[in-house]
């Protein structure tokens, strides 16, 4: 599989860009300067860059609680995103949504969602939409190991079989629901088949590597794509912080994060990879690097510069048009 | 007395209960914590730590679900239908969109639609309310929407005293009873006796006495009512606070006999206004107490909007003391 060079810069950028964003905001959060949970995805940049990858700004995605990563992925403005999460009315979301509702409708991204499982039932509306436009597009939803036991995502994925929607169901497995392994929550010992059970192909891939993850969803998207109703990706990869910001993770094995760290980082497994095949070199990637560190820098400095909201926004936007009593 | 906190006061009720009966039993998302991990399980024992302990006495009867709020309702609406009394925990009170036909349709109905021969003595816990830049989807009350539901009874503790009785009473009651405790107040410490005591339901507490108003408030806002009340002394204002503690049962009776002697009310809720608690107890007034009123009710409460992120949108969002001091204030102008 040939992946163009602009498309290798432009993921790792986004890996990268995910990263540090996360790695700062959890910064900022001690620092008290981000209000409310947040849940960080570092760790897993590659699932959503593998994924997004594919995608062009008018196929949508849909997220969960852990959304920062997806919204990067498939094109949020990062200085946007960073005021949200420090609530200025300046941000995304005009302060009113936070960490967990990041959205941005022009560019695809129907949300982060607080509610596990929220999301997927949506999805399927967006890509029974383009199955009624026939114009080609296909609707993401990104969900947890912890969502596939919810009503909302059974449900979700047999009426997209149903209705033979363009629908992607992205189960990213980080092992834990909250606090509890997946090896309790998820009663089979085959998620895949159980998946599949439903009607739909799903594709696995090694989390901590881009180019697994993005040859799997390159198969489920352009089946999906294609007409062939939906399909599935599982993307296996832990998560190296705790279900939100301040978890005490009791229940880590001892060296679990150290390993994860060290052993499954998709940015160390790409640069080796692009050492291996000469396709981006470690100066290019270097530059991206400090092209990352400085929009992040920035975008701090916006956020915290950034107008705060005052108390007559609390009640705009609750409707578009609520007639004479608005 | 002991000092503690509401979350320990809820969670002692809980130990005692369990040491009481054998057929009670808590169940839902991470109560135990760590299961099919490397970790000990046990070691979370709720998100915010109110069934700390329960598994390392009783691993039988402490269980972890998957994230399934319908399922984890469901069977403890199952369960308690068979005789058992299980006390189920759904993480954040929002989630009641997710599992509520199991709750209205389902555990409410049950006696009624059997012709009053079956029971259903579940417990459904839940973390309620504002306070966290939680969001939408994370901060809202829902006990006044509960409220409206025949079947069900709804309790809403407003300190740590009144969470241990009034869950003792929850665990021991015969009919389905939500129990929303406000997150908020989860540190707040007050004297809580060691032993086993219970609070009935429909039974309002009066946090202050006065002449002048009658104020009443639900959960969190109890507290801030109370210390707006205090202010309002030094302005000789005197007012009654009466914190109905259940919203069902209402003790009716309580707040009738209080505006009754003041001829003023002032009722506050965090939850927005339309087909709320506020316009509940409005409502109640107008209907049984109208001769009695010299003034206009004021409800005092959140606007007709979601919870709102950034800390000072959700400050403006929710009543707090100066809100609730204008409002008492109006009645008497």
């Amino acid at each position: 599989m040939s992946i163009p060079t602009e498309t290798l810069s432009e993921a790792y950028r986004l890996m990268k860009t995910i990263r540090e964003f996360e790695e700062r905001v959890n910064a900022e959060i001690m620092n008290g300067q981000i209000p409310g949970f947040t849940h960080l995805y570092t760790g897993q940049e590659a699932n959503a860059v593998g994924v997004c990858a594919h995608l062009d700004e008018s196929d949508t995605i849909i997220s969960t609680h852990r959304g920062h990563g997806h919204c990067i992925a498939k094109g949020a403005e990062v200085a946007g995103m960073m005021k949200e999460l420090f609530g200025s009315s300046e941000g995304l979301c005009k302060g009113k949504g936070g960490s967990m509702h990041v959205a941005d409708i022009d560019r695809g991204i129907l949300g982060a969602n607080g509610i596990v499982a929220g999301g997927p039932p949506i999805s399927v509306g967006s890509a029974l939409a383009a199955k009624i436009r026939k114009n080609g597009k296909v609707a993401v939803s990104f969900s947890g190991d912890g969502s596939v036991n919810q009503g909302t995502c059974f449900e979700a994925m047999n009426m997209a079989v149903v209705l033979e929607a363009p629908a992607v169901f992205v189960i990213e497995n980080n092992y834990y629901s909250e606090h509890t392994n997946i090896s309790y929550a998820v009663g089979c010992d085959d998620l895949k088949a159980r998946t599949e059970a439903f009607g739909f192909p799903v594709f696995v891939a090694d989390g901590a590597d881009f180019f697994a993850v993005y040859e799997a969803a390159g198969k489920a998207i352009e089946h999906a794509r294609a007409g062939n109703g939906p399909a599935g990706v599982f993307a296996e990869q832990g998560r190296y912080h705790g279900h939100f910001v301040g978890d005490p993770q009791h229940y880590r094995g001892e060296g679990e994060l150290d390993d994860l760290r060290e052993n499954h980082d998709c940015l160390k497994n790409f640069r080796a990879r692009m050492a291996e095949t000469g396709e981006l070199d470690a100066a290019t990637l270097d530059a991206i690097d400090a092209e990352v560190m400085a929009e992040i820098e920035q975008a701090v400095t916006e956020a915290k510069a950034a107008a705060r909201p005052t108390a007559e926004q609390v009640t705009e936007d609750v409707y578009i048009n609520y007639g004479a009593g608005a | 007395m002991a000092q503690k906190t509401m979350r320990d006061a809820i969670n002692e009720a809980l130990h005692q209960a369990m040491e009481q009966d054998e057929s009670v039993f808590v169940i839902g998302e991470d109560v135990a914590g760590c299961n099919g991990s490397a970790g000990d399980v046990g070691a979370v024992g709720g998100v915010f730590g109110v069934t700390t302990g329960i598994y390392h006495r009783w691993p039988d009867r402490c269980i972890d679900t998957p994230i399934s709020e319908s399922a984890i309702v469901g069977a403890a609406a199952g369960a308690a239908l068979v005789g058992m009394r299980p006390v189920a925990e759904i993480m954040f009170a929002d989630f009641i969109g997710v599992c509520m036909d199991q709750i209205v349709n389902q555990m409410a109905k049950f006696r009624y639609m059997f012709g009053g021969k079956s029971r259903c003595p579940a417990v459904i816990r839940f973390s309620a309310g504002g306070g966290f830049s939680a969001a939408g989807q994370h901060s809202q009350a829902m006990y006044q929407i509960m409220t409206s539901f025949p079947g069900l009874k709804v309790v809403v503790p407003s300190n740590a005293y009144d969470a241990k009785g009034l869950m003792l009473s929850a665990i021991a009651d015969d009919d389905p009873v939500l129990f929303f405790e406000p997150k908020i107040l989860y540190q707040e410490a007050c004297e809580v006796p060691d032993e086993h005591y219970t609070i009935p339901f429909g039974e309002a507490a009066f946090v202050r006495e006065g002449d002048d108003v009658t104020v009443v408030a639900f959960g969190q806002m109890v507290p801030k009512a109370a210390a707006a009340i205090d202010e309002l002394a030094e302005e000789g204002i005197s007012c009654d606070l009466i914190d109905p503690r259940t919203t069902s049962p209402l003790d009716e009776g309580a707040i009738l006999e209080s505006v009754e002697a003041t001829g003023r009310l002032v009722v506050v809720d965090e939850a927005p206004p339309r087909c709320g608690l506020t316009a509940d107890i409005a409502g109640l007034a107008a209907d049984k107490a109208f001769a009695s009123l010299k003034g206009p009710v004021k409800q005092v409460c959140a606007p007709h909007s979601p919870t709102p992120f950034a800390p000072e949108l959700e400050a403006a969002y929710l009543p707090d003391g100066d809100k609730i001091k204008a409002a008492i204030k109006a009645t008497l102008s």
